[in-house]
């Protein structure tokens, strides 16, 4: 896997929320990725870089365009140092009504991305790695 | 000007038409929430219907404002339906589990503001 451009982003608002998002969709409008394709992996870094403003209140993000074996993709690296999360299965596993904003935020994520990766330590901090892939044409 | 003045709404009727164009932030969309609300008590509104035709992206935050919005706005008593919704921000809420449970949608405001119309008159009806 290549890494073709990178970026790196502060999350600390919401407005740097708003801004990440819109990164994303950019890049992923310009890479010609379809429309609902484009609404995945926004809606993904929103929840992403929301999670962090709200549950570690400021963290970073690194956005990347990746390609390999000739696909596509955009790669998106959110990083905190806040309070870690403690039970990460049951989160990633319950529904909206059971675990709040913080669950569907990480499960919602997970099942829109085509790759999805989440490192957690309590105390430490979570880092979660989602990348999506352009569909061929 | 209120909390929520990028996001006009008018009166038609007995119904408010709330249309959001605008990207929503998160202390927009509650604003506007409580703005809704707080319009809907000060003009007895019996039906609301929120448009989201402008809204290229919905995540669980704002789709959970604008579910609980319509549920509140039922719980008041007025007739909420929640209209516009695009195929990709449809599909991207259901791919990722979340359920938008407890208010009524429709495809677009005219059908929105029809079945407003609907649920009042049977309502009127059922108090005869």
């Amino acid at each position: 896997m290549t890494i073709l451009s990178s970026e790196n982003l502060i999350l600390a608002s919401e407005d740097d929320v708003m801004l990440a998002r819109r990164k994303v969709r950019l890049l992923a409008e310009t890479l010609g990725f379809d429309p609902f394709t484009v609404a995945a992996i926004t809606t993904a870094t929103s929840e992403l870089c929301r999670n962090v403003c709200v549950h570690a209140v400021k963290g970073t993000a690194r956005l990347e365009q990746i390609g390999s074996g000739g696909r596509t993709g955009i790669r998106l690296e959110v990083r905190d140092e806040g309070p870690g999360i403690a039970d990460i299965d049951r989160v990633l596993s319950a529904g909206q009504r059971s675990v709040g904003s913080l669950g569907l935020g990480l499960s919602g994520s997970r099942r829109l991305a085509d790759e999805f990766r989440i490192e957690t330590i309590v105390g430490r901090g979570t880092v979660v790695t989602v990348v999506k892939w352009k569909r061929p044409a | 000007m209120s909390a929520h003045g990028s996001i006009p709404v008018l009166r038609i009727g007995s119904t408010l038409l709330a249309s959001i164009q605008v990207e929503l932030r998160d202390t927009i969309a509650d604003a506007f929430q409580e703005d809704i609300l707080q319009t809907i008590a000060k003009t007895g509104a019996t039906g609301l219907v929120i448009d989201i035709t402008g809204l290229e992206m919905v995540d669980s935050y704002v789709a959970r404002v604008l579910t609980n919005t319509g549920r509140m706005a039922t719980l008041m008593g007025t007739h909420a339906v929640v209209v516009g919704m695009q195929p990709v921000v449809a599909a991207t809420l259901v791919r990722m589990g979340f359920r938008m449970e407890g208010v009524l949608t429709a495809l677009n405001v005219d059908a929105g503001l029809a079945l407003v119309s609907e649920l009042i008159a049977r309502r009127h009806g059922a108090g005869q």
